[in-house]
């Protein structure tokens, strides 16, 4: 991979942690309020099914995870046991398009469809 | 009279511990002790130092478990149940005993540019740099390194990826990024840029807690990460 390669891989492996940071936040504090208030699953879904914002949200989320861990598991490959090059650059773009389906399978599950 | 137990690395990669006991004195350093095993235990002991007094950074050693420059380091600070164990600097190759090969080590400050390219001649006047400028801050910051290789040896990155440029190098690289005289400023960055140089620093800071002169090397390679991303991105390397 070219040097310019490794250092924007860098940059967005920093930006995809602010992001993170702030995600997991709003995440943690949402789920807290919403069990705290005692909302079953169903009134959970009743209202986050349709909703835009949260949908976008979580979307950004999955992005961000999905540039994050990549990135991050490429170095863990790469030092832990010397797995480096193009065959291991591959196998992590391929976890990286599987964590992004995972997500937003999900986010579909949960944010998607139902009443707008 | 007190003594103290000694373990020093005897061999070279392929090498054990041999045990020898010294007298203990009043204000010890560790160089003593291997200067006392050498001159009355065993003269075959190979060992490097040259001023004593923590100028050159020759008498770098692993004490204990740790890099520590040994001129500088007294017995009583590092003794553990009235025993030291003295190893070679990790991440080098050991030559004898307690010599590393500290080609590899000066090998990388050159591959990180670690020299300075000017532009003027003995014509020309001198440059004139404020010392209230930040780039001249962050030169002073990191211009004391001496290159006992102490940083080289704490380095968890060197011993995970052996092209990882290290600590000392990247520290001399930023003094000369901060530079205002030099003008291979793209080429510096472009040699520190990737997975063997500043990016590949997990910020550990191990570096800076072992550094006998204090200075922080992760400091350092924080701003080489900053300079080569904004350089990549507006496309100057």
């Amino acid at each position: 991979m070219s040097q310019r390669s490794e250092v924007l891989l860098w940059g967005a492996q920093r930006v995809s942690a602010m992001v993170l940071a702030l995600c997991v936040v709003v995440h943690l504090v949402t789920m807290i309020i919403a069990v705290r208030s005692g909302l079953s699953g169903a009134e959970i879904l009743g209202r986050t099914q349709g909703n835009v914002a949260w949908f976008a949200f979580y979307t950004l989320f999955v992005i961000a995870v999905s540039v994050h861990a990549p990135i991050g598991l490429r170095t863990i490959l790469g030092e832990a046991l010397g797995w480096r090059g193009s065959a291991t650059n591959l196998l992590i773009a391929v976890f990286g398009v599987v964590l992004a389906l995972w997500g937003m399978r999900a986010v579909f599950a949960v944010f998607g469809g139902g009443q707008a | 009279m007190q003594t103290l137990k000694v373990r020093i690395w005897r061999g070279a990669e392929n090498g054990a511990f041999q045990e020898f006991e010294v007298p203990r004195l009043e204000s010890q350093t560790v160089l003593d002790v291997v200067t006392h095993v050498q001159r009355k235990c065993d003269p075959t002991l190979a060992y490097r130092f040259a001023c004593r007094v923590g100028v050159c950074g020759s008498c770098a050693m692993t004490v204990n478990g740790q890099s520590r420059w040994t001129c500088r380091t007294h017995v009583d600070k590092v003794a553990e149940n009235g025993t030291v164990e003295i190893a070679p600097l990790r991440n080098l190759p050991v030559v004898k005993d307690l010599v590393t090969d500290m080609r590899e080590f000066f090998d990388k400050w050159a591959k990180a540019r670690g020299r300075f390219t000017g532009s003027k001649t003995r014509k020309d006047d001198f440059e004139r740099v404020s010392p209230e400028s930040k780039e001249r801050k962050r030169v002073d910051a990191g211009i004391e390194c001496i290159g006992c290789g102490v940083c080289y040896s704490a380095c968890d990155v060197v011993s995970w990826n052996k092209d990882y440029l290290g600590p000392a190098a990247l520290n001399r690289a930023w003094t000369l990024v901060n530079d205002v005289r030099d003008t291979a400023q793209a080429e510096r960055l472009a040699a520190v840029a990737g997975d063997a140089g500043c990016h590949a620093c997990h910020t550990h800071t191990n570096c800076t807690e072992r550094c006998p002169k204090g200075l922080s090397p992760t400091a350092g390679i924080a701003g080489l990460k900053r300079a080569v991303l904004s350089a990549t991105l507006s496309g100057k390397i």
